[in-house]
């Protein structure tokens, strides 16, 4: 580890830090239907596709209306990415002539961008048409991000509201969280990352010939636009296969560096907004607290288990940490901190190809997903998520005092524990489940390219990526039937089971009358709050884990040091 | 006259946890509980079940195939086994107190012959059993009152210790607040003529018998919320345990099934699903070891949460009697006059206010004997806040709150003057109450009632403050008595010139802000506030209206107790609770006993995470479950007593139970588990 190597680390979370309250506010203003400065420009525009879409802007939702309309809109959009993909062959804007995709791989593409995920089993760069990524991915790379952001919304609501039965209304905070939130960001950044050297054009792919003689072709496309939101909505599909890895989409260490800020931006920002949704900011910045913590615990362990390096390299006589599968020009904190912030949320872009990573760092991002990726998390989902951890939290150690547990003035009972156990049990049923399956028929096993315990890495980080909805993949497995179709599934639950019990959970909430605080209640901005909130994660949510992260990551590195490799 | 065929015999009232007769009791309901009919209420311990039964089936087929892990396989079906029985002893002993109560209640409903009162006049002699609502029957000194009622004539004495455990007797008379008779109980005095009020198997004393048994017991709304948690974690930890299986597979070893059920059973929060149960019966027996009857679990649950507690100014915050120390004359009224007519008014009045003012006027000279013939007594009500006499000459006197009385006076055509004013409010200030006393259209002066406050009480309400709880005091009082006592005694607020109304609205509207509201209560007009509020505890000396409205019934009519039971709620949430966190915090160490020894063999460097140096795989198993399941036993004493607890700001509370059953439940297991694989190596029994 190196003064340098901390420096990046710190200067980017300071960055995020000094973000987050001004976003923050922004999005409060933005989902309480306030005037923000875009207003004049954007108004007209909002009202024209709510009178297009026929939607009345003040009737508000349930949580099973809202939760029905989210769905609608996703079945929708997901079966408009599939018919795209099938006919992309007979489409514009396809120079390259690439052809249909095959059913299973379209349904998996499909899903997995419907739902925020952006697994791919495809590489970008030889399989989809212009079209197809700017008006089939991109699309969903907002719309997507915007509906993980608007189902964040109305749990908050859930949270702020007392008495009532509804949550706001779907299509609204849709609208307005892709029109005054994703879309500006979207369009300032995306010209600063043409300014940067990003490609953006519509050209076909151009073959050259290198100083050495090769010849090469180099691809492009309309890049610049399609990379910032795939960061600022914690999307994660590259345009090309080696994503953020690629000078295509990451061309400079600046580049590295606002692409890593954009990644946390919106969900620490919203972290903010709840504090100023429930008008307690400091409850939102506990939940940032207790983020805080974990990634930089995460960071600190893949960082220095990557600037460890491979004992059985230093025993050949090169010295230095582990180099392998990083791309030189970001190095080993940059690498090891992108691995980190991608899986915290569910972003799942990277700059490095987690599969090479020292069995220790890559338990980082594993771990990470597994904890249902709560750290600023997905733009979102990481909100929604965290908070049934909250109320999971609340009501443990709420006991402990005596009284029935009380989250801001709601009494936690019944009905409310019951929706966030459902919540918490998605992640494991989901990650555990298919592994399993896979681990032991010839179908999962058909496309594994490494074996031992590396190889059952390969597969749990598979199925916890795409439950998480994160997108990164571990490398080493190959798409056949079997993991198109179960991966695909996967996150299709792995999204849908968390999001409508989460909303079930804030219609339950919302239902409530508020408590006022008195010295018998128990603060949930202290620091004892936080350590508890942390305490139930990790225990409840990283733990169920460990039998099975102990026969992948663990026990590699055991075995690692005892000199044998996978 | 009847006289019953048994001795009479006091309910006992406090017997050790751990009686010896108890305790044997409870391990052989530990066994009866073993159906698994019973245990599919409990689905943690129901998991332990099913394991233990599976082991039990692998270890007789080991011996049947002669392979060499049948001492094993006994030894982890052994301790499953006691894992269940531990979670079954925890909770028949919790019930065993309730139940050696319950014995004995019901050699008190004994057959009892009732003399049914006819419509003649005349009588039957009936079993006790076939008395229906409404029957009317005569009890008479030495008798069993035979069913629960309301006396409608005549008044006695009463021993109520079959039901209080209290020998005092108590007076029971037709009209008024006292007039419940509870059936068991033994007329000492005089004759009764008693209405009936429950049918056969309703009755008062059958409810207790269910209730102190615990077999009509419900869970509560936040246990129902806990087991809902557990579960969700038990099926959590049964799928990772499951998955196991297969990833063994994958690791190319092969996982004995006995040893996933171990690292299962370990995982899962058996020391709170084992423990659940026996914490409810437990406080519910806590506040029945005080001598208050909660008609469900649930009440003594909202006793913990509740805000807002009411308190009766008389008899909770002071003593009941008020003493007469003061008369102040009016302007031109002589001095003698205003005793004498003090004196009158209060003849027929026996409340203790009543008695001192007869008293003060003796002392001061008044001589006269009984009330002229022929005079009628106003008795004092909530709503006139007025007593007196009609004498049969036409002359009307009333003693009460000045301004009702004021507002009486000028009914009767008077204007009254304004010359009292400051002596009312001086004896106000003082945290007196002055009563009025008039006669006819005139007023005559003051009496100044001295109240005395109870001792400590202050000491009460702090802790109460400290708890998070606001105490208000309700007094019939004007405004001014009602600050000062207020201020004196400490509460937090007060309700002064209370009636059923203003209480019932205090009542509403503090829920209509959320907050939970307890109070006590005994009259018949206390009765809707009883039934309205979260918490309402009815005195048993109280109307049977009120005992019907309220969800406790505290036997020895304490007011004060309310406290109590607010403190038994608060400890009940708190055990649950820390034990829930000890429990869930368990998994750490287990997970570092278990894990290294399951792959031992697959993977050797897995040793490395066998951080507690356990001796051999089968002994750090066999350690882990054998601490699961000792936990229990070990933690069933703090389960029944329920977790130490001190009045303070929640922070704090939550702060030091954090570290004890939080950091204290990482800790534990570590040692316990390493402690139990030492003295397992050195008996070499694995």
């Amino acid at each position: 580890m190196t003064v340098i190597g901390w420096i990046q680390a710190i200067v980017f979370f300071l960055l995020v830090l000094a973000l987050t309250k001004p976003i923050g506010s922004y999005m409060f203003r933005v989902f309480d239907g306030q005037k923000t400065w875009l207003s004049p420009l954007l108004r007209p525009v909002e009202r024209l596709i709510y009178r297009i879409g026929g939607v009345r802007e003040d009737e508000e939702m349930t949580w099973y209306a809202y939760a029905f309309a989210m769905l609608a809109f996703s079945v929708v959009s997901f079966a408009y990415l599939y018919v795209l993909l099938r006919t992309q062959k007979w489409l514009p804007f396809n120079p390259q002539h690439f052809d249909n995709m095959t059913p299973d791989l379209a349904f998996n593409t499909a899903i997995s961008f419907t739902t925020n995920t952006n697994w791919q089993f495809y590489s970008g760069e030889n399989a989809l048409s212009y079209l197809s990524q700017m008006a089939g991915l991109a699309w969903h790379n907002f719309v997507s991000a915007g509906v993980g952001i608007a189902i964040a919304v109305a749990v908050v609501r859930g949270v702020a509201r007392t008495s009532v039965k509804t949550l706001g209304n779907f299509w609204v905070d849709l609208t307005r969280c892709c029109l005054y939130v994703l879309l500006p960001i979207s369009i300032v950044v995306g010209l600063y990352f043409v300014a940067a050297g990003m490609p953006q054009n519509l050209h076909a792919y151009q073959d050259a010939v290198s100083i050495e003689g090769f010849k090469q072709t180099l691809t492009g496309g309309p890049m610049a636009s399609q990379e910032v939101i795939k960061e600022l909505g914690t999307n994660g599909g590259g345009f090309v296969n080696a994503n953020s890895a690629s000078p295509n989409e990451n061309p400079t260490a600046l580049t590295n560096l606002v692409e890593l800020v954009l990644i946390f931006l919106l969900g620490a920002g919203l972290t903010y907004t709840y504090g100023k949704m429930v008008k307690d900011t400091r409850q939102g910045w506990a939940i940032f607290t207790a983020m805080a913590i974990l990634f930089f615990a995460g960071f600190m362990l893949a960082y220095w288990a990557e600037a460890q390096g491979n004992p059985l390299v230093h025993a050949m006589g090169v010295a230095g940490g582990n180099m392998e599968g990083k791309e030189c020009r970001f190095g080993i904190s940059a690498s090891a901190l992108f691995a980190t912030v991608t899986t915290d949320t569910s972003c799942g872009a990277v700059n490095s190809w987690h599969d090479s990573f020292m069995p220790l760092g890559g338990l980082v991002p594993l771990v990470n997903m597994q904890l249902g990726e709560i750290v600023f998390g997905g733009v979102g989902s990481g909100l929604y998520g965290m908070i049934v951890f909250v109320v999971l939290t609340v009501f443990i150690a709420g006991l402990m005092v005596g009284r029935t547990p009380e989250y801001l003035g709601k009494k936690i009972e019944r009905r409310e524990v019951q929706f966030a156990i459902l919540a918490a049990l998605v992640t494991p049923v989901l990650c555990l489940v298919p592994t399993a399956v896979a681990a032991i028929i010839p179908p999962g096993l058909a496309t594994l390219n490494n074996g031992g315990p590396h190889g059952f890495s390969e597969i749990l980080y598979a199925f916890t990526s795409t439950n998480a909805n994160n997108g990164s993949a571990f490398g080493g497995l190959g798409p056949n039937l079997f993991y198109n179709i179960v991966t695909g599934t996967n996150m299709m639950f792995g999204r849908f089971a968390v999001a409508i019990p989460a909303l079930a959970l804030a219609g339950a909430l919302a239902g409530k009358t508020s408590v006022p605080e008195g010295p018998g209640t128990f603060t949930t901005h202290s620091g004892i709050f936080v350590a508890l909130l942390i305490g139930v994660i990790v225990i409840v949510g990283a733990l169920t884990f460990l039998p099975a992260d102990s026969l992948g990551p663990i026990v590699e590195h055991l075995l690692l040091l005892q000199g044998n490799t996978y | 006259m009847f006289v019953p065929q048994r001795r009479f015999e006091r309910r006992p009232q406090s017997r050790s946890l751990f009686d010896r007769g108890i305790v044997l009791r409870a391990i052989a309901d530990s066994f009866k509980k073993l159906d698994p009919r019973w245990q599919a209420r409990n689905p943690v311990i129901f998991v332990v079940e099913v394991g233990a039964v599976a082991t039990t089936i692998f270890f007789l087929r080991d011996i049947l195939r002669h392979t060499g892990s049948a001492g094993f396989d006994f030894a982890i079906a052994a301790w499953l086994w006691f894992t269940v029985l531990f979670a079954n002893f925890a909770e028949a002993v919790a019930e065993g107190r309730g139940k050696a109560q319950a014995d004995f209640l019901r050699r008190t409903k004994s057959d009892v012959m009732a003399r049914l009162l006819l419509d003649g006049g005349s009588e039957e002699k009936i079993p006790g059993t076939s008395l229906r609502k409404g029957d009317r029957f005569v009890v008479e000194a030495g008798e069993i009152v035979a069913a629960d009622g309301d006396v409608i004539e005549g008044a006695a004495t009463i021993d109520e210790s079959a039901i209080t455990g209290e020998s005092a007797p108590v007076i029971r008379e037709s009209g008024g607040d006292r007039s419940a008779v509870t059936g068991g109980t033994r007329v000492l005095s005089d004759r009764i003529v008693v209405r009936v009020t429950a049918n056969p198997g309703e009755s008062f004393l059958d409810r207790m018998i269910g209730l102190v048994e615990g077999a009509q017991r419900q869970k509560t709304p936040n246990e129902i919320a806990l087991s809902i948690l557990l579960s969700g974690m038990t099926i959590i930890f049964l799928i990772a345990v499951a998955t196991l299986a297969p990833f063994s597979i994958y690791a190319q070893h092969h996982q004995s099934v006995t040893i996933l059920i171990a690292l299962l059973v370990c995982l899962i929060p058996t020391t709170i699903g084992g423990l659940l149960s026996a914490i409810g019966i437990a406080g519910m027996d806590r506040v029945m070891q005080r001598n208050v009857l909660a008609m469900s679990g649930r009440a003594v649950e909202a006793a913990g949460d509740v805000d807002t507690l009411l308190l009766d100014k008389t008899g909770t915050i002071t003593l009941g009697n008020r003493q007469a120390v003061e008369f102040v004359c009016a302007e031109g009224i002589d001095a003698k006059d205003v005793a004498r007519i003090a004196y009158l008014s209060s003849l027929a009045d026996e409340t203790p206010e009543g008695r001192s003012i007869v008293s003060l006027a003796q002392q001061q000279g008044t001589r006269d004997g009984e009330a002229p013939e022929g005079s009628t007594f106003v008795p004092f009500s909530a709503y006139t806040r007025m007593s007196g006499l009609d004498l049969p000459d036409g002359t009307k006197i009333r003693k009460g709150a000045p301004d009702s009385v004021m507002t009486w006076v000028r009914e009767q055509g008077g204007t009254p003057s304004p010359d009292l004013a400051p002596a009312v409010d001086r004896i106000a200030r003082a945290g007196g109450t002055p009563l009025l006393l008039a006669r006819n259209a005139m007023v005559l002066g003051v009496i100044y009632l001295k109240d005395i406050l109870k001792p400590n009480m202050r000491d009460r309400f702090d802790r109460l403050r400290a708890m998070g709880i606001r105490t208000v005091m309700i007094t019939g009082d004007n405004p001014l008595t009602a600050a000062t006592i207020a201020k004196e005694a400490g509460v937090d607020d007060f309700l002064a010139e209370a009636t059923p109304e203003t209480k019932m609205d205090l009542i509403k509207r503090e829920q209509g802000s959320g907050r939970l509201v307890a109070m006590t209560g005994d009259g018949t007009n206390d009765a809707p506030a009883l039934a309205q509020a979260d918490v309402g505890v009815a005195m048993n000396s109280g109307t049977q209206a009120a005992k019907e409205a309220g969800n406790m019934v505290d036997l020895d009519s304490d007011p004060t107790k309310l406290i109590e039971v607010v403190e038994i709620g608060k400890q009940l949430l708190m055990t649950r609770g820390s034990l829930t966190t000890f429990s869930i915090a368990n998994d750490v160490a287990k997970y570092f006993a278990i894990l290294p020894a399951m792959f031992a063999i697959a993977y050797k460097p897995m040793q490395e995470l066998n951080v507690m140096r356990l001796t051999t795989p089968e002994s750090a198993i066999l350690s882990a479950v054998i601490f699961n399941a000792l936990i229990i036993i070990a933690l069933v004493p703090l389960a029944l007593r329920g977790v130490k607890y001190e009045p303070k700001g929640a922070n704090r509370v939550l702060f030091e139970n954090t570290m004890i059953y939080g950091v204290g439940g990482i800790v534990v297991p570590f040692i316990g588990i390493k402690l139990i694989d030492v003295v397992l190596t050195a008996l070499h029994l694995t």
